[in-house]
């Protein structure tokens, strides 16, 4: 097992790399998002803290709230850290970005069409299993992503113990535990961002793997036929799993060319 | 890339129309399970990674501290007298510590502050009517705004918010979410609503949680039955200087905070009925059923949250009242001392409106004021004084302004002397809770909804039926009191 997998070392000068040198880099520019080279979307369910570590990297006081869909609207800041500046685009929290509701339709908008540099899809250590679930559909749409798990501090006094070296081999993503609430983990997930944002890292996320043979062939054939009509779209196959499912956003995206669009690299400022 | 931008559009429609073909038949061909083997698969590989990555502790299942909380705040037997009691305590620590930080600040700002401006105007000779625009219209109301509604923003905001930290607010929406769908609402409309006692443009935004057109409609139009930030004070005055008034000291405050839980929970009430109403008449439809996740319970951080609410709530509406109250200060100034005939503006307005007023248990310089404050609800009783003062206040044009507003008794004296009594404090109370929302909230309904028909609905709707509820109260009241 090659542990480069999940931690991001390897350059020349180890200490400009290291999260604790870096830390003292990140500046929060608030509001301030003119010029940025990076778009970073944020992702995850609701109630993981998200609008917590939104905060804490822009500087911005959104307000956060120990209670579920607080954020339904798109909210963006920006930070600047290690010489980049990032755009940092809090999501509304959902579930899964399957069904139809406005604030999955927002989140997966923006992921797919956005085309973000990075996702940051923040789970909650104490309920891994079920915040899983968005983060496989989320590991489908991009293959840009950072686990940032978060409330660990939580688990720890639940007496639970994550095994971040073991998720990050598994979703093929890096994996950095957090307690965003205090700042724990932050540099780490600094750090993480601006690895993959830079190509330092390279993800290669884990891909649902479904148990009907019947069902597997039709993706396989489907984003086959995907690709072919749109070469570079980082994500055929799942475009392929929502055509099979009837999404009617997704046919029309189809039928319009839209996708097309995502291939081109300019439509990336779209957001 | 490049070819595909050269083809012709129609081979490039083609091949794409036989794309989504062979998938429409790829689809037949898998048949209806897909959807669900697909969340199967989904929730396997997400239940097999999570297995191998987490370690659970081996002991048995311990005393788990927040089921039990949950247990009894959301009981069916002690979960609405928990959540009374629990708001009634955070009003009455509020209506409590209000009153001194108030009499301090209309110390300085009224008593001390503003004869000291007037001095300076004298000194350099400014024009009386001038002066009177900024100092007795403009400087007046921001100083009213501020020493009125400060201190019970400073001390309410914090606690609402640590309640909310804390991670109760769910709970209450978990209490309340069985009712919503008696009522044919979404039971996502408990959380539309606690933004709603925020801040009802607020609340509105947040109806986007809710997937239905119907039921976000319905959420729409209640949410402005949850009293906002900018009606709390109000109610927390009225209900201090009139109602705690009536009992001993040692009752004053506890009776206060249960007559402002009093018109919060009507507000509640009436969202109740007007949903019920809603979804049986224009509104029909399904109730679609959703999962409300409990988050754990969270030690709230203290510090950092008093710090943000005074901050991001407390200064943020006190700010947007002092924006509203410096020209509403004026134009109440120009109405008071524009005569015409040697009647003043305002007077003509009162005496028009009076009558109207009565019937409703209010009187006119309640319903000039609504008018003056559709742009926010805070500057509602700062108005009424002013408008009471210069109308009642003094002698001469420009003259009476010089009331001494140092305590809460005061304040009472100023409405006793507009006329006022415990009828008027009861309407006063029940109408600013049943009014059309302020112009923000009305434009953001607005732009929620994009019809100009369910804005006008939203925004009418409470108007009319708080006058039913004032006209019936004041009705009733007079038949008893003879």
């Amino acid at each position: 097992m090659t542990e480069q997998q999940s931690i991001p070392i390897q350059s020349p000068a180890a200490c400009q790399t290291c999260p604790a040198h870096n830390a003292g880099n990140l500046l929060r520019l608030g509001v301030d998002m003119t010029e940025f080279d990076y778009v970073v979307a944020l992702a995850g369910n609701p109630n993981t803290g998200k609008s917590t570590v939104f905060n804490a990297l822009t500087g911005l006081r959104q307000h956060t709230g120990n209670w579920p869909g607080k954020t339904v609207q798109r909210a963006e800041g920006a930070f600047s850290f290690g010489g980049s500046k990032y755009k940092l685009v809090d999501l509304p929290g959902t579930y899964s970005l399957l069904s139809t509701s406005l604030d999955e339709e927002v989140a997966r908008d923006f992921i797919l069409f956005g085309q973000p540099d990075v996702t940051i899809i923040v789970v909650d250590a104490t309920r891994l299993e079920r915040n899983l679930n968005l983060a496989l559909q989320v590991l489908e749409i991009t293959d840009r992503a950072v686990i940032c798990l978060n409330l660990i501090d939580e688990a720890r006094r639940h007496g639970l113990t994550v095994d971040e070296r073991r998720l990050a081999r598994d979703l093929g993503v890096p994996v950095v535990p957090t307690a965003a609430r205090s700042g724990e983990g932050l540099p780490d997930l600094l750090q993480a961002i601006d690895d993959v944002a830079t190509g330092r890292f390279v993800c290669k996320p884990h891909r649902i793997r479904t148990q009907s043979r019947s069902i597997s062939d039709a993706i396989n054939r489907l984003a086959q036929q995907v690709e072919q009509q749109f070469p570079n779209l980082p994500n055929p196959r799942w475009v392929a799993l929502r055509l099979l499912d009837g999404d009617q956003r997704i046919v029309e995206a189809v039928r319009k060319g839209e996708l097309g669009d995502l291939t081109r690299p300019e439509m990336m400022e779209m957001a | 890339m490049a070819t595909l931008a050269l083809e012709p559009n129609g081979i490039k429609q083609d091949r794409v129309a036989a794309l989504l073909d062979s998938a429409e038949t790829l689809r037949w061909q898998i048949g209806q399970e897909f959807h669900e083997q697909l969340m199967e698969d989904i929730y396997t590989d997400a239940a097999r990674i999570a297995d191998r990555a987490v370690t659970r502790p081996d002991e048995k299942p311990r005393f788990d501290l927040d089921r039990t909380i949950d247990h009894i705040v959301t009981s069916r037997l002690w979960g609405f007298p928990l959540m009374i009691l629990l708001f009634t305590v955070v009003f009455w620590i509020t209506i409590t510590g209000a009153n001194y930080p108030s009499q301090f600040l209309s110390y300085i700002l009224i008593d001390t502050i503003q004869p000291f401006l007037w001095n300076i105007a004298n000194a350099i000779g400014l024009p009386w009517w001038l002066s009177g625009i900024l100092i007795d219209g403009m400087y007046l109301a921001t100083a009213w705004v501020v020493s009125v509604m400060l201190p019970p923003m400073a001390i309410f905001f914090p606690l609402f918010t640590l309640l909310e930290d804390f991670g109760y607010l769910p709970r209450v929406a978990f209490n309340l979410d069985n009712i919503f769908r008696k009522s044919g609402a979404h039971g996502k409309q408990s959380l539309s609503m606690m933004m709603g006692f925020g801040c009802n443009a607020a609340g509105v935004v947040a109806t986007r949680v809710i997937d239905s057109p119907r039921e976000r409609l319905v959420a729409i139009i209640t949410n402005n039955f949850a009293l906002c930030n900018g009606r709390w004070p109000t109610q927390i005055l009225l209900a201090t200087i009139f109602i705690g008034a009536l009992f001993p000291v040692y009752l004053a405050g506890i009776v206060s905070a249960l007559a402002v839980v009093a018109v919060a929970m009507l507000g509640i009430f009436l969202t109740f009925a007007v949903s019920w109403g809603l979804s049986r008449t224009v509104l029909k439809g399904e109730v679609s059923t959703f999962s409300l996740e409990l988050p754990p319970y969270r030690p709230p951080r203290v510090l950092q949250t008093i710090y943000t609410s005074l901050i991001d709530r407390t200064l943020y509406v006190l700010w947007r009242a002092i924006v509203f109250a410096m020209p509403a200060g004026a134009v109440i100034w120009l109405i008071a001392n524009v005569t015409i005939g040697g009647t003043s503006l305002a007077e003509y307005f009162i005496t028009v409106l009076n009558p109207i007023g009565i019937i409703f248990g209010l009187n006119g310089i309640i319903l000039l004021a609504y008018v003056v404050a559709i742009p926010a609800n805070e500057i509602v009783i700062p108005t009424i004084l002013m408008l009471t003062v210069l109308v009642y206040g003094g002698s001469g044009a420009g003259a009476g302004v010089m009331f001494e507003l140092d305590s809460q008794l005061a304040t009472r004296a100023i409405l006793d002397a507009g006329g006022w009594t415990l009828l008027t404090a009861v309407c006063v109370m029940l109408f600013s809770l049943i009014h059309n929302p302020c112009s923000t909230t009305i434009y953001t309904t607005y732009k929620e909804t994009g019809s100009r028909k369910w804005t006008a609905v939203a925004a009418l709707l409470p108007l009319v039926m708080g006058f039913a509820v004032t006209f019936i109260v004041a009705q009733i009241w007079r038949l008893f009191s003879g």
